[in-house]
């Protein structure tokens, strides 16, 4: 169906199953309970989940397939944000301008750093794509202030024109009237879950790209980009001309970068310099690794992975610390809060980093490795009853995938 | 020597080649005849290697000229060079370990069918069904098609050199250079290459082998060059070069064959 096999068919149904029911599934404990702090259910949270999600799904096609370890693709979801927030700014808050022209801005822009940066390989490559994102990031905050309003980021004033704007029209992004920022509140019991149009939004849009994504894998010219990644030079004498693939996968992840930064700004209709730096970048690179690059999935729940924490962890701090460990004695508790104190709230980071390390040095296919490896084992505690369960964890490891 | 009214495929004229003060190749002049096995051979650091790379534009020549079919080589890119109809062999095998072994002989066929560059990010792999048929017949030949799903990077170097083979006869080139093709092969391998490529030189497919076992050499070669010091010292029929004594003393007086 779709031009996809069976088995993609079941794989693509599935994932939009889980998107459309994300905000079921994130909302796991009732509001009453004390653990109603670690739902993710909100449409804040769900909405970056989409995002990123998009943002890491490019990245990956670019270094999950090629092995081109890009660090400069927050350049393209700042120019994302930035044109669509200039849509608002001369037409309306209608989102769907803006980010037709994220896309083709972005596209334009990867297919220039692209080509400078494609003459080169492994390290120089990266180097030169980072250059190019702090190149953006500067320009951004000075040269550019008349485009970017430098320091104090972008957005919509009074006075700008907004030529498309009508009487009654929404004041807030909304596709076609469809305000981003309305939920449905909805009470089964003791939980509540939140229904959110920028939710579904953007969720709509991540499976359409996901399936873009799952054909670009299944593909020959996915296939070629697995083969880059492994023997470029092979390439070139069995007649390939490598440039042209390495720079189409790298204007269309530069295009999913730019698609992501304009969902940002559909969100939340302001835009600043900062989301063009090296940290940002450095990011998808962190979600892409963790959740196991090259693989269809993996980046993606890398991203949930990061952007979960990062919110949950950032929420607790010493007081939640003192709920949690109140039951120990008075100096026992003070020496386990002082211990772990510093990786939560601000030092977030200091966990992921951690986290990071161990996943590298020990599970360098990601959360994704991971999981296989635990279904593996489970497969064999149970696998000796016969030989038909073997055959089904043999063809788990073909190397289609 | 009459090779006028002979078709020739390849002209290497006058290639020379220096790496800095050292002459890896001197005055080569090499014709090579449509439909033929032409071996060159010549011991180590004769300047074997050297000669292909600068045929498949891996080096460029300091002098001279390469022309195939009337087109000149030099300072054409190796993908343009394999379009234009001809395939290599490497002497450490030269594959890409993470896809099957299927996939790795459908991606030259994808060259030879879609040119050096097709936009089909939107096409199904599953679907190339012509692509995959000759792949699948192409590794019955060369005896890999049990093996076609496994990576390519678990198989045992002889089994490498097979598939890598098949990378190359999937395009049908019309020159086959072939880098010590049963270099690491255990005997039995390296007859059934031989028997391969005998049958390959039946369809007619022009080849240029560099080989250090003789027994190759002789079992498939119309036409052997020798090699030694960057400079051709001999050329001819098997036989012919087998009896000349300066091959003899060059190569194989010279070492322990």
């Amino acid at each position: 169906m779709l031009g996809l096999s069976r088995k993609d068919t079941g794989f693509l149904i599935a994932v939009i199953c889980l998107t459309l029911a994300t905000p079921i599934f994130l909302q796991p404990f009732p509001e009453t309970s004390s653990l109603a702090q670690f739902n993710a259910g909100y449409p804040d949270l769900m909405q970056r989940f989409a995002i990123y999600g998009i943002f890491v799904m490019g990245f990956n096609i670019l270094f999950g397939l090629t092995g081109y370890l890009s660090f400069g693709h927050a350049a393209f979801l700042g120019v994302g944000s930035y044109s669509v927030v200039w849509m608002y700014k001369l037409l309306d808050y209608n989102v769907l301008p803006g980010l037709v022209l994220a896309v083709i801005m972005s596209g334009i822009f990867a297919l220039f750093i692209g080509f400078v940066s494609l003459r080169r390989s492994g390290i120089y490559f990266s180097i030169l794509t980072l250059a190019f994102a702090q190149m953006s990031y500067n320009l951004a905050y000075s040269v550019f202030t008349p485009l970017t309003n430098g320091e104090t980021g972008l957005q919509v004033y009074l006075n700008d024109p907004q030529v498309l704007m009508s009487e009654g029209a929404p004041t807030s992004p909304h596709l076609f009237g469809l305000v981003m920022n309305e939920s449905a509140k909805v009470a089964v019991g003791d939980w509540i879950f939140t229904f959110n149009v920028g939710y579904y939004f953007t969720a709509i849009i991540a499976i359409l790209v996901f399936y873009l994504s799952l054909r670009i894998f299944r593909s020959p010219f996915g296939m070629i980009l697995r083969a880059i990644k492994t023997n470029r030079n092979r390439l070139n004498y069995a007649g390939i001309n490598t440039k042209p693939y390495m720079l189409t996968a790298f204007v269309i992840s530069g295009m999913y970068a730019g698609l992501a930064g304009g969902l940002l700004a559909a969100m939340d209709p302001l835009t600043g310099a900062q989301r063009m730096q090296w940290t940002a970048s450095g990011e998808v690179v962190l979600m892409a690794i963790l959740g196991g690059a090259g693989t269809m999935m993996g980046p993606i729940l890398g991203a949930g992975f990061i952007k979960y924490f990062e919110n949950i962890f950032s929420k607790i701090n010493e007081s939640v610390l003192h709920q949690w460990f109140g039951w120990m004695p008075d100096g026992v508790q003070d020496f386990v809060i002082g211990v772990v104190s510093p990786f939560v709230g601000e030092g977030w980071h200091l966990t992921l980093g951690l986290l990071f390390m161990v996943v590298v040095i020990f599970l360098p296919g990601g959360i994704v490795q991971g999981a296989l490896l635990v279904v593996g084992m489970f497969r064999r505690r149970n696998g000796h009853d016969g030989p038909k369960k073997q055959e089904s964890a043999s063809s788990a490891a073909q190397p289609a995938e | 020597m009459s090779t006028t009214e002979k078709n020739i495929v390849l002209h290497v004229d006058d290639v020379h080649k220096t790496f800095g003060g050292l002459h890896a190749l001197a005055d080569i002049d090499l014709q090579i005849e449509e439909g033929k096995t032409h071996a060159i051979i010549g011991p180590n650091g004769a300047g074997k290697s050297t000669l292909l790379n600068v045929v498949v534009g891996r080096l460029s020549p300091t002098r001279g000229a390469v022309v195939f079919n009337g087109e000149v080589l030099t300072g054409k890119a190796p993908h343009q060079i394999n379009q234009l109809g001809i395939a290599r062999v490497f002497q450490t095998p030269e594959i890409f370990p993470d896809l099957s072994v299927l996939q790795n002989v459908m991606a030259p066929a994808f060259a030879k069918r879609d040119g050096s560059f097709k936009l089909n990010f939107l096409s199904s792999l599953e679907r190339q069904t012509d692509i995959r048929d000759e792949a699948e017949h192409i590794l019955h030949d060369v005896g890999l098609y049990e093996r076609r799903n496994t990576h390519a990077g678990a198989l045992s170097r002889g089994d490498k050199r097979r598939m890598e083979l098949a990378m190359c006869l999937i395009q049908h080139p019309r020159l086959l250079l072939l880098d010590e093709p049963t270099a690491g092969m255990s005997r039995h391998d390296t007859n059934t290459t031989i028997a391969l490529l005998q049958k390959i030189k039946e369809r007619g497919m022009t080849k240029i082998i560099i080989e250090h076992d003789m027994h190759v050499v002789f079992s498939l070669a119309d036409r052997i060059s020798v090699l030694a010091g960057g400079r051709i010292i001999a050329e001819g029929e098997p036989e012919e070069v087998r009896s000349n004594p300066k091959v003899q003393e060059a190569y194989l007086g010279g070492a322990h064959l």
